[in-house]
C-alpha cells in the first residue's frame, strides 16, 4: 500500500515543545514539506529566533543556527553573502522581528537580500508568557496590558508586511493564515513561492503567518482559530501585498 | 626598494593585514576615529572576492560577523568605543556559540559619546567581560603600526584555533597616525584546524546546529566547564615586551600607544642614570602577571601609565606583591602624557 501521509525528511522524528493548538508546529511542517519538494534539504541553512521557536534546530532536519533576539536577518544576510548558492531563511516571531529586530528586518529587506523570511504573527510574546507584542490588537488583553491594549498608551499594531512592501528591495510579500485547511494550503503555497524565489535568485521574499497562540490567549485551540478569523484578519488583511516575482525573473533571465 | 614597505595609517594597515590573513568578510558601521577601516575594506574586499557590508548598526554588524563566521569564513568588524558597547551582545553570543571572529576597537574618549581623541578607557570592558555571561576573550594591544599589522594576522589564528572572538584593542592615535610598515607574508602562528563544525548545508552528513541556549538540567553548567578548559588553554598565550627591566629600580607599566611613549621616557631616564625599565603587556587578556610580578617585585617603585583614570593598574596591583609601591599616572578624555611628563613622573618617584 502506498502511504499518503508521511513525516517530511526535513523534520526530525521528535515531539516538539509547542503548546496544543499552537501554529508553530504546523508552519514547521509546511516549511519542511516545501524544502523536501524543492529538494534543497542538503543546502538549506535556517536561522531560529529567540522566542518559542528557539529550539527549531531540534525539530528541523537540516543545518540551523540560533541568532540573538531580533538579529536573524543580519545573520542570514552574512550567510547568504558568503554562500550565495545555499538556501537561507529566517523564522521569526513578532517580538523578534517586529520589535527588537525592526532595524535588522527593514535593512535586510531594503538591501534586497536574496533570503526567505517566515514571520509568525501571534499577537503576543509567547515564550516569555504572553506580554504585549507590537502586533497585539487594540483592546487585546496580555500580561502587560491587563485591561486591554490602549492605543493611546501603547500605540497601534504594526503592519509589518505593508511596511516592507513599500521598500524597493522587496520582491514578494504575502500574509496568510492557518484558520482552516484551505488557508493552510494557501500558506504552504506562499511558503513554497518564497523559497522558490531564492532558488531563482529573485530576491527578498516574506511570508507573514497569522498564527494561533491558544494558551497565552486563554482560548481553546478552535476558539483561537476563530479569534484569528474574527479579530486578527480584519486588522491584518490576508493576501499578496507585493509581487515582483515575474518581473525580477525576467530581469535575471531565470 | 622593498615593495612590501608602505607608508600607511594604522587603520589601513589593520585592514590590509586582515586581508592578508585571509579575512573575507567585513561588516561595520561608521564611527570616528576608525572610518579608514571600513573605507579601505569597501574597495579592497571586492578585489579579493570577499564581502564588504556597511551594516545598519554595530548590532547588525557583529551579528553579520556571527553569520559569516558560522559558514567558516574569516570575518571581522571594527568600531570605536560607543560602537563596541553595542557589539557586546554579539561578542557574548559568539563566545557562547564558540564562533571565531575578530573585533577591532580603535578606542576614543568616553563615557557616553565622549570625544574622538585616542583613549584607553575601554580596558575594563575589553578584559573583564564587556558582554554578559562567564567568558574570556583574547585581547591584543599593539603599540606600533607594524605590530598592529602583525597582531591583526595573529588575531585570526587565535580566533580559529580556539573558536573564540578576539579583540584587537587599539586607540585613535595609532589608528590615525602613519608609519612605514613592511608587510610580512602571512604565516599562521597556530595550526590551521579544519572547521568541521560549520553550517554550509547538511550534504552527506547529519545536520548541525549552532546555539547558545542550553536549558536542559545541567547542560549549561557542563558547557561552562568545557569553556573553562578552553580558557585555561588560551591563558597560556601571554605576550609581553620588557625593555631594560632586568635591573630596573622603577618599572613603568604601560600598553599600546602609552607603552611606546613610556619607552621614550625610559630612554630619557637612563641617560640621566636612572634605572628605569618597561613592562608592556601585548595580550591584555591573558595578562602576563608572571612577568609583571617578576620585575615589579624587584623594582623599588612601579609606575602604571594609562590614557584613562586607572584600569590596568588593578591588574598590576594584583601581580606585584607589595601593591603600596604601585603608582598611577593617567590622562583621561583624550589627554596624552608626553615622554617629558613621564620622565618628570619617574624622577619624582625615584628621588
Ligand atoms: C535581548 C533579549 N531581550 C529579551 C529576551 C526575552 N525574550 C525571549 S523570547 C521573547 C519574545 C518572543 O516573542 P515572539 O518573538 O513574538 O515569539 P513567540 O515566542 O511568540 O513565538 C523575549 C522578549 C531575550 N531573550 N533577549
Amino acid at each position: 500500500m502506498k502511504p499518503v501521509y508521511l513525516k517530511p525528511e526535513s523534520l526530525k522524528d521528535v515531539v516538539t515543545s509547542y503548546c496544543p493548538g499552537c501554529g508553530h508546529g504546523l508552519v514547521h511542517r509546511l516549511i519542511a514539506e516545501v524544502i523536501d519538494e524543492l529538494k534543497v534539504r542538503e543546502k538549506t541553512i535556517g536561522i531560529a529566533p529567540v522566542g518559542c521557536a528557539v529550539y527549531a534546530y531540534d525539530y528541523f532536519n537540516f543545518d540551523v543556527a540560533e541568532a540573538p533576539h531580533g538579529r536573524p536577518p543580519a545573520v542570514a544576510t552574512a550567510i547568504k553573502r558568503c554562500l550565495p548558492d545555499r538556501i537561507v531563511f529566517t523564522y521569526q516571531g513578532d517580538g523578534d522581528l517586529a520589535s527588537i529586530g525592526t532595524n535588522e528586518i527593514i535593512h535586510a529587506a531594503n538591501r534586497g537580500e536574496n533570503i526567505t523570511v517566515i514571520f509568525i504573527n501571534n499577537a503576543n510574546y509567547g515564550m516569555t508568557g504572553g506580554q504585549m507584542a507590537p502586533t497585539t490588537l487594540p483592546g487585546m488583553r496580555t500580561t502587560t496590558t491587563q485591561k486591554g491594549r490602549d492605543s493611546k498608551l501603547h500605540g497601534f499594531p504594526l503592519r509589518v508586511s505593508e511596511l516592507l512592501a513599500t521598500l524597493e528591495g522587496t520582491v514578494y510579500i504575502e500574509r496568510v493564515s492557518l484558520i482552516d485547511p484551505a488557508n493552510v494550503i494557501k500558506t504552504k503555497k506562499a511558503i513554497k513561492k518564497a523559497f522558490s524565489n531564492q532558488l531563482t535568485g529573485t530576491g527578498f521574499s516574506f511570508v507573514e503567518v497569522l498564527s494561533p497562540c491558544p494558551v497565552n490567549w486563554g482560548l481553546k485551540p478552535l476558539e483561537a482559530l476563530k479569534f484569528v478569523k474574527d479579530q486578527m484578519i480584519p486588522y491584518f488583511k490576508l493576501g499578496i501585498l507585493k509581487d515582483k516575482t515575474e518581473e525580477m525573473k525576467k530581469e535575471k533571465g531565470a | 626598494m622593498n615593495k612590501n614597505k608602505r607608508l600607511i595609517s594604522g587603520n589601513e594597515a589593520i585592514a590590509e593585514a586582515a586581508i592578508m590573513a585571509g579575512c573575507r568578510f567585513y561588516a561595520g558601521y561608521p564611527i570616528t576615529p576608525q572610518n579608514q577601516i571600513p573605507e579601505y575594506m569597501s574597495w579592497r574586499m571586492p578585489e579579493v572576492n570577499g564581502v564588504f557590508l556597511q551594516a545598519e548598526s554595530e548590532l547588525a554588524a557583529i551579528n553579520m560577523v556571527f553569520g559569516a563566521s558560522l559558514t567558516g569564513t574569516r570575518a571581522m568588524t571594527s568600531s570605536s568605543s560607543p560602537g563596541i558597547s553595542l557589539k557586546q551582545e554579539g561578542i557574548s553570543y559568539m563566545a557562547g556559540c564558540e564562533l571565531p571572529g575578530v573585533i577591532v576597537n580603535i578606542q576614543r574618549g568616553g563615557p557616553g559619546l565622549g570625544n574622538i581623541q585616542g583613549s584607553q578607557a575601554d580596558y575594563f570592558q575589553a578584559t573583564k567581560g564587556g558582554g554578559h555571561g562567564d567568558y574570556r576573550m583574547p585581547v591584543l594591544a599593539p603599540s606600533t603600526i607594524p605590530e598592529a599589522a602583525e597582531l591583526m594576522m595573529a588575531a585570526f589564528d587565535y580566533a580559529d584555533f580556539y573558536r573564540t572572538p578576539v579583540l584587537l584593542l587599539s586607540d585613535g592615535i595609532l589608528g590615525q597616525m602613519m608609519e612605514a610598515v613592511e608587510f610580512k607574508e602571512y604565516k599562521p602562528i597556530k595550526k590551521l584546524v579544519k572547521k568541521d563544525w560549520i553550517l554550509d548545508g547538511a550534504r552527506n552528513r547529519v545536520p548541525r546546529s549552532i546555539f547558545s541556549l542550553m536549558t536542559a538540567p545541567g547542560a549549561l553548567e557542563k558547557h561552562n566547564w568545557k569553556l573553562l578548559e578552553k580558557f585555561s588553554k588560551m591563558e597560556k598565550e601571554v605576550l609581553s615586551e620588557t625593555y631594560l627591566a632586568e635591573d630596573a629600580e622603577i618599572l613603568v607599566c604601560a600598553y599600546g600607544i602609552m607603552g611606546r611613549i613610556g619607552k621614550a621616557a625610559i630612554q630619557m631616564a637612563r641617560k640621566e642614570g636612572i634605572k628605569a625599565g618597561l613592562f608592556r603587556p601585548i595580550t591584555l587578556w591573558p595578562f602576563d602577571s608572571k612577568t609583571a610580578s617578576l620585575y615589579g617585585s624587584k623594582a623599588k617603585k612601579v609606575l602604571v601609565v594609562e590614557q584613562n583614570l586607572g584600569q590596568m593598574v588593578e591588574d598590576i596591583k594584583l601581580a606585584v606583591e607589595d601593591s603600596k609601591k604601585v603608582f598611577f599616572h593617567g590622562r583621561p578624555g583624550g589627554g596624552v602624557a608626553s615622554k617629558e611628563d613621564l620622565f618628570e613622573k619617574i624622577k619624582e618617584l625615584i628621588k
